[in-house]
């Protein structure tokens, strides 16, 4: 990450602190509605109730009504009022409570936000930040557990980032307010780190207390290995993490690769990596075909296929809807245990 | 001489005394000449503008009709007929306002002082058009003046509650006019950004343009009320119908919702009975429509021109002046386009980011 403001007449930084994924994005709007008052805040239940993930607690308080707004249940309306807004100059933050919900507001953000500045030959700016709940794990059913990232990262146009640490949450949130184009920022509920959800430990991290921007296409390594890259995004880091913590203790040494940023997609970290281990698992809450895996992929195999010394492996839903029952949706969503028998199956 | 109706609507507690009255169509005598003069010459500008588009249009499509073929490719939805409601409205604006516009948008991008030659370039797909050639005739932007289009009905509508929004928090009285057509008021966004233009009360006048006919279906075969003002009711805004295509009583209802707009009073909606004189697009062959026999014959510019000439506002050497004033402008918007190069084609993955 970039330390781009460190606080003056100080000799060190303060120590970073513990907090949530929610907590540290929480605080990357803060800083950045603290420093532009051209930021702004809007969607449902984002002002007394701090937002249904958490997303928003306590900026109602402290930034009042203006600039923190409820919305009515009109995702079209106030996804294009955004879009307006910010081609006036303003730089809204608007959240699409869950990804699910886009179905109603598609065309504001595919047509309008996503190509204006394209349409105009680069004359009208649309610095917008959607942010958005995404991913299932806790039975809420097809229409409110979809990832759908690579939905948007498939339609030009849009940036598209996904935290899955406290410390990218907040970095990548002060990116995305200060990129000028538009930004789908979506975030886990899983990890958030929510005191009313199954949570991995990995949802509480160290989260420096300056402002800080984390690089918008940059994937990360988030642990070094030799054997096998496991690629991967989201929440799944953390089940990716666990899995190569298992198996190190068998002498498989795993590689794990925070992708972050879906679009721009870092490809020349998946090449690199791959290009050390000669083996790849790619893990997507998504859905499987047409999508991430696939995509990371065909980057490998474009590059160079030889890289590869054993055929690639994908964990990623089966082209089904998200299904209701606990044991079922286990079934389909990339668990622990599905990585870790991918992870075996390409080291044979 | 207009046959106004006017929605009288019981208001919500939110929107207390200024909306009944403000909605109402005002009355009065005449509008000052020079008023009527420039109604006029903006309605001949733009009628000799999308004549010499249409001309060109079909110019090198032949023979039979190849759509994507010639000098201006693509669909092509011309505005005549519809002249008294771009410039009716668009007196009442400043550069600083915005205006988002239709798929069928020259008219007000005309009215509302979009730069014309680089309007042209964009519709001819020319580098030196409003966007290099990648916008076209549907997606014209024009960020000095706030002008936009969008070629999806009703969607045009969010975005100039954000620009209304913008202009509000940045402390200016600027109005963001909000343009769809009758089909469009059918729409989830027409009354998605009804509700919140009001419930926020954002400084917009939302304009229906009803020519009777979305593509082939009618109005009356896709709309449950008699008169889409009747829908400004629901959301406690002032609504406002003009008939008989009439642009001094369009230019009336809209000073009076613009003044009340840039006064912080909130939204208004007019809708205007208009007129489409030609295809939705180019090319369409129109059996589905009964009242071809009797179009010209509404056609709005002639019989302004005679109503100005009888006022003694006009005489016939003055309606000469306008029409040359105009093939002018439009010959150089024409020239202009023409000699813009056609964008490199190494170019075509720019400005998807900034």
């Amino acid at each position: 990450m970039t330390v781009v403001e460190e606080p003056a007449a100080k000799a060190s930084p303060p120590p970073p602190r513990r907090l949530t994924m929610a907590k540290a994005m929480v605080e990357g709007i803060a800083a950045e509605m603290e420093r532009d008052p051209s930021v702004f805040y809007m969607g449902e239940d984002v002002g007394a109730y701090g937002g249904i993930f958490s997303s928003t607690t306590g900026l109602l308080e402290r930034f009042g009504p203006e600039r923190v707004r409820d919305t009515p249940i009109s995702e079209t309306a106030f996804m294009g009022l955004a879009t307006g807004a910010a081609v006036e100059g303003m730089r809204p933050i608007v959240e699409l409570m869950f990804a699910d919900f886009f179905g109603v507001c598609m065309d504001q953000i595919y047509n309008h936000m996503a190509k204006i500045h394209f349409e105009s030959g680069g004359n009208v700016k649309v610095p917008v930040v959607l942010t958005s709940a995404v991913g299932g794990g806790y039975s809420d059913g097809a229409q409110h557990s979809q990832c759908l990232w690579g939905t948007f990262a498939h339609l030009p146009g849009m940036k598209v980032v996904i935290p899955s640490t406290p410390a990218d949450a907040k970095g990548l949130m002060i990116s995305a307010i200060r990129d000028d184009n538009p930004v789908i920022y979506l975030f886990h509920k899983g990890a958030m780190g929510l005191a009313w959800m199954a949570k991995t430990r990995r949802a509480l991290g160290d989260v420096p207390s300056e402002s800080y921007e984390t690089p918008i296409g940059k994937a990360a390594v988030a642990r070094p290995g030799r054997d096998v890259t496991v690629v991967t995004v989201s929440l799944s880091v953390h089940y990716a993490l666990d899995v190569a913590d298992e198996l190190a203790s068998e002498g498989i040494d795993v590689e794990v690769l925070d992708l972050r940023s879906l679009v721009p997609l870092d490809r020349d970290a998946i090449v690199e990596s791959v290009s050390r281990t000669g083996r790849l698992v790619v893990v997507d809450e998504d859905y499987r075909s047409f999508g991430m895996s696939a995509e990371v992929m065909a980057t490998v195999a474009e590059r160079d296929p030889s890289l590869l010394t054993v055929a690639p492996v994908r964990v990623a839903v089966p082209d089904v809807p998200i299904p209701y029952a606990r044991a079922l949706e286990q079934a389909v969503l990339p668990t622990p245990e599905r990585i870790r028998a991918a992870v075996r199956q390409v080291m044979g | 001489m207009a046959a106004i109706s006017q929605s009288d609507h019981s208001q919500s507690d939110h929107s207390q005394s200024d909306y009944s009255e403000a909605g109402r169509p005002e009355t009065g005598g005449p509008l000052d000449a020079s008023v009527r003069v420039d109604l006029y010459r903006m309605m001949v500008l733009i009628r000799t503008y999308e004549e010499r588009i249409r001309q060109e249009y079909h110019a090198d499509k032949t023979p039979g009709f190849d759509i994507g073929a010639g000098k201006i490719p693509g669909e092509m939805h011309l505005a005549a007929g519809q002249e008294p409601v771009a410039a009716g409205v668009c007196p009442h604006l400043r550069p600083s306002d915005a205006l988002t516009a239709t798929h069928r948008p020259h008219h007000l991008a005309i009215a509302h002082g979009v730069d014309l030659a680089k309007m042209t370039a964009e519709i001819f797909g020319r580098q030196g058009g409003l966007g290099h050639g990648r916008g076209g005739h549907m997606h014209l932007f024009d960020p000095a003046v706030h002008f936009s289009c969008s070629g999806i009905v009703a969607e045009g509508l969010p975005p100039a509650l954000g620009q209304a929004f913008a202009f509000r928090h940045r402390g200016t009285d600027s109005v963001a006019v909000a343009v769809t057509g009758e089909g469009g008021a059918n729409q989830g966004a027409f009354h998605e950004s009804l509700n919140l233009a009001s419930l926020w009360r954002l400084p917009v006048v939302f304009v229906i343009e009803d020519n009777e006919w979305g593509i082939s279906v009618s109005r009356r075969a896709s709309t449950s009320v008699e008169d889409n003002s009747l829908r400004a009711a629901a959301n406690a805004m002032p609504g406002v119908r003009i008939e008989d295509n009439d642009v001094e009583a369009v230019y009336r209802a809209a000073r009076t919702a613009v003044e009340r707009a840039r006064a912080g009073h909130g939204p208004s909606l007019i809708e205007v009975h208009t007129l489409r004189l030609w295809g939705h697009f180019e090319g369409d062959p129109q059996t589905y429509r009964p009242d071809l026999a009797t179009v010209e014959e509404r056609d709005p510019i002639p019989s302004y021109r005679r109503l100005l000439v009888e006022a003694g506002v006009l005489d016939e050497a003055g309606v000469e002046r306008i029409a040359e004033e105009a093939a002018t402008k439009v010959e150089r918007a024409v020239e202009f386009a023409l000699a813009s190069p056609e964008p490199d084609p190494s170019t075509a993955t720019a400005y998807a980011f900034e």
